[in-house]
């Protein structure tokens, strides 16, 4: 299968500052991978140059089989891009921001609103109330009708999520995931960890290196340590203890639990550890790494 | 738990704003030394409520104290007796740590003699001590936002205010920016905070959750998963959010 | 046409929202116009004067009595030596002194010429030049009718000597002046600030991905703004026309489009500034102290360019507003054709070009 987005050793710096490291990653038609990392990991970079507005130092893209050097005004034809921030006109209304992102790609509202009507339609009873007076989420479903209202076969959604509530979050996943049933490739970077459990694949980045790319489960897998749930009566100084035992690999707060890797698989030792260190009401229980886990192994693993 | 100092104290605080009231009768005391979750979704009246809690606006109804004064005519005395520090606003690009250090101590009205030798313990307890002298704006985030953090607390206050402390960063410097809030905690200092990562929520010994103005529910996370029927806080969260959603948008 | 279209109409629709963008566009340049030119005007009432009249006559009385009873002069004292000259200017009450002549009317009667002096404080340089045109006005008119005989001309000759200023500028500088600061303000930071405001937006990103060319983005700025800086030197030409008795002596379709020359170096140069700065703050900083001030202090509005030190001449001479300037009053006030003024308008037509040159190849497709 030909790749949607062809990503070849792609780097760039600014002013001597490597924000990308010769990423290199592949988006497959009609899916949902995510670009994962903290803020500065070089997402927005990626994109920037992928949509053709940043032009990279070394390497090469490919959209759709179009280098997004040369055929840059291809690109911008059928890539719908959504910045940081959502890029709405906030002295606009909300109809007359959506009229003018389809007036620009030579479309109307009226030719191409099938695409967009489960997103578009929960905002029509605001239609003339101005951008900038929604919430968050209105805001981030208005940029995405902007974003598809001229049929694009790619979106590029850079960080969507970032600064809205749980819910909306959770709706604008639904709203995706649906696109990418009508065959649309979604290319979709976040901060948060645990939305990567709702791509098809993704890109975990970090200092502009991307450390691992596979299916969420296939990163989960790859997770090389025995991972243990562990709890006790006294939780604040849980992590400081256990890395002081032998076997550790490392612990991190989870929740109400840490997240324990150990080197070699032996909880009983773990247990009388604790035990000799005052805790009481131990609860261990082997538990499955999440992408978190992953990431933060494989920020570890890159710096040695 | 008459023994347990409340740090704050309120008990039907209301905002109004013309017609929409953004905070309506939240009843709630956070103690001493506790570290309280200050959850909603946007537009929920968290913004408000925290503008109140720090002394920069007004209640219209209710009893309101912070640190033991009152948010009505004791503004002054809150502002010295509080920490905050939010994503938006934290430090100081273009001056160097120390710089900042002696800046905001120098606001809080800290005595010279001590400002230094609190400065280099704190930022040796960082392993930090060697970037005394540099550009704020040279370092990466992470280190800015501990740093921010410890600049709110510089002036050992009764309580700090955290508005999304950790937005942004990598998964293994916001644990290690939770681990600075459990030893100021440990310390004494009240820690209030705000966020948009659920499982930070479960980080804290109480949470309490805003829907619309009103706090929805309130308690330590185990309890609350326990009284919602939720694995976390996140569907917990979920849950109480979309509840509210449903009723004002029926389908 | 159609994505191009969207666009004007998108930019007509963020000015008629905002109350600020308004109120620079249209509220800020009436007022400026008639605040100007109402401390012009007021300053024309009951100015005072000293007179030192050697010859004491009947005519002397009369065109004495012409001048204080025009309304623009009062009497603050009646002179009885030279010496005395210098005395009332440095007490500061009065701003002009007129001398007539030993045995003036003798001398008009019997040589049809006599002379009259008037001396006029220039350290208010446009006061002065004013102060003395109306006394002027008034005594030609005294002498026509005087001597109504068509076979001599006016026959008083008026010596004019300004003292603690040498030369000064044009009466009527304050309407071209007002125009060319207008105009700059507008057009240059308006448009500035509403590309800044895009990029600040991210809003910048999805113009530059989209179909658009940069032209497009670039016009599709413009244009609202070429309309609304082409009614604004309209306001300004019929408020200078009716309110201030502002003429207009020469072709009114030249100065038409000598305005529209300028409001397009206005706009180039506001295109070219906000490819410059990154944000609505910069732009705006760069407008006022870039355009702004130059205009103000350089070219000619307040300060004449004769006087200033070399280097501010030089610096004077790439001001564009400088040649406007120019040009308009020429236009109003002498009636010129383009014959006169044609090289101030390929100047600036220069200008427009270079700027258009340097923005389309800033303004790129892409970031970095």
């Amino acid at each position: 299968m030909k790749a949607a987005v062809d990503v070849r050793q792609i780097s760039k710096s600014f002013k001597g500052l490597q924000a990308l490291k010769e990423a290199t990653l592949e988006v497959r038609p009609s899916e949902i991978f995510g670009l994962v990392g903290p803020d500065g990991a070089g997402k927005t970079t990626l994109f920037r140059i992928l949509v053709s507005l940043l032009l990279p130092d070394g390497g090469s893209a490919t959209i759709l089989g179009h280098d997004t050097q040369k055929d840059y005004k291809m690109i911008r034809r059928i890539t719908g891009y959504m910045p940081g921030r959502f890029s709405l006109y906030h002295d606009l209304t909300v109809s007359e921001n959506l009229s003018f992102f389809a007036s620009i790609f030579g479309t109307t509202v009226r030719e191409n609103y099938h695409l967009i009507r489960d997103i578009y339609g929960p905002l029509e009873p605001f239609a003339h109330r101005q951008a900038g007076k929604l919430s968050g989420g209105m805001k981030q479903k208005l940029a995405l009708s902007c974003a598809l209202i001229h049929n694009p076969s790619l979106l590029v959604l850079d960080e969507p999520t970032t600064g809205v509530d749980a819910v909306s979050r959770k709706e604008f996943w639904e709203m995706l995931a649906v696109r990418r049933a009508e065959g649309i490739t979604i290319l979709v970077s976040t901060p948060y960890m645990d939305e990567a459990a709702l791509c098809d694949r993704v890109a975990l980045i970090q200092n502009g290196r991307i450390m691992g790319i596979d299916h969420p489960d296939g990163l989960v897998k790859a997770f090389p340590w025995p991972l243990y749930a562990v709890a006790s009566e006294m939780m604040y100084p849980l992590p400081g203890h256990l890395k002081e035992f032998h076997l550790t690999r490392s612990a991190y707060r989870f929740g109400d639990r840490i997240h324990l890797a150990l080197r070699e698989d032996d909880p009983e030792s773990v247990e009388s550890f604790l035990r000799s260190k005052g805790h009481t009401k131990i609860s261990l229980s082997s538990c499955k790494p999440g992408i978190e886990d992953c990431f933060m192994e494989l920020m570890v693993n890159g710096q040695h | 738990m008459d023994s347990i100092e409340q740090v704050i104290r309120a008990r039907d605080l209301t905002k109004r704003f013309d017609s929409f009231t953004a905070n309506d009768r939240l009843s709630f005391d956070v103690y001493r030394g506790e570290i309280f979750g200050f959850l909603g979704a946007n537009g929920a009246g968290k913004t408000t409520a925290i503008r109140i809690l720090c002394g920069l606006s007004k209640p219209t109804s209710g009893e309101v104290s912070v640190a033991g004064y009152d948010v009505y005519h004791q503004t002054e005395q809150i502002k010295e007796h509080i920490g905050y520090m939010s994503q938006r606003f934290s430090l100081y690009e273009d001056l160097t740590v120390g710089e900042n250090f002696r800046f905001y101590a120098g606001i809080y009205g800290l005595p010279v003699r001590t400002i230094r030798p609190r400065m280099d313990e704190m930022l040796r307890s960082l392993g930090i001590g060697h970037l005394k002298g540099q550009l704020i704006a040279s370092l990466p985030l992470g280190w800015k936002q501990k740093l921010a953090f410890s600049v709110a607390v510089f002036h050992k206050p009764s309580i700090v205010f955290l508005d999304e402390p950790t937005g942004g960063v990598d998964p293994i410097t916001r644990r290690q920016f939770w681990e600075l809030i459990y030893e100021a905690a440990r310390g004494g200092i009240t820690v209030f905070v705000t966020t948009h990562y659920m499982d930070e929520a479960e980080y804290c010994d109480r949470v309490s959750i805003m829907v619309d103005g009103r706090i929805e529910t309130i308690g330590p996370p185990a309890f609350l998963k326990e009284k919602h029927q939720a694995a976390s806080m996140e569907q917990v969260f979920l849950k109480l959010a979309r509840k509210r959603q449903n009723e004002r948008e029926p389908q | 046409m159609k994505s191009f279209g969207g666009f004007v109409i998108k930019e007509f629709n963020h000015i008629f929202r905002d109350r600020r963008t308004m109120l620079v566009l249209f509220g800020i340049p009436v007022a400026q116009l008639l605040i100007f030119g109402y401390v012009v005007t007021n300053e024309f009432r009951n100015f005072r004067i000293a007179i030192f009249d050697m010859s004491q006559d009947e005519v002397t009385r009369e065109l004495t009595g012409k001048i204080l009873s025009s309304g623009y002069f009062i009497l603050d004292e009646s002179l009885t030596s030279t010496d005395g000259i210098d005395e009332a200017f440095k007490k500061g009450h009065i701003k002009e002194v007129v001398i007539f002549g030993q045995g003036f009317g003798k001398r008009l009667e019997k040589e049809g010429l006599a002379t009259v002096q008037v001396i006029a404080d220039a350290s208010d340089a446009n006061t002065a030049n004013l102060l003395v045109n109306y006394t002027n006005g008034i005594i030609q008119d005294f002498a026509i009718r005087y001597r109504p005989a068509p076979a001599h001309p006016p026959a008083i000759r008026i010596e004019e000597r300004m003292i603690y200023n040498a030369e000064l500028k044009g009466v009527y500088m304050f309407v071209p002046g007002t125009m060319a600061l207008i105009l700059m303000l507008v057009s240059a930071m308006m448009t500035s600030i509403s590309i800044a405001r895009e990029k600040e937006m991210g809003t910048l990103e999805v113009l530059l991905i989209s179909p658009l060319k940069p032209y497009h983005i670039i016009a599709g700025k413009v244009i609202p703004y070429v309309v609304l800086s082409f009614i604004n030197a309209v306001v300004i030409l019929l408020l200078g026309f009716f309110v201030f008795g502002m003429p207009v002596r020469g072709s009114l379709a030249l100065l038409l489009s000598e305005s529209l020359l300028f409001i397009s170096l206005a706009l180039s140069l506001g295109i070219f500034i906000s490819t410059l700065a990154g944000t609505q703050q910069v732009a705006m900083f760069i407008s006022m102290f870039a355009l702004m001030l130059p205009t103000l202090l350089l070219s000619g509005f307040i300060f004449p360019v004769e006087n200033m030190p070399l280097i501010l001449q030089w610096i004077s001479a790439l001001m564009p507003p400088k040649y406007f300037i120019t040009i308009i009053k020429d236009i109003m006030l002498k009636g010129s054709g383009l014959e006169f003024v044609w090289e101030e308008t390929l100047i600036l037509a220069g200008m427009t070009l270079l700027f258009i040159f340097l923005s389309v190849r800033r303004f790129k497709t892409r970031f970095v």
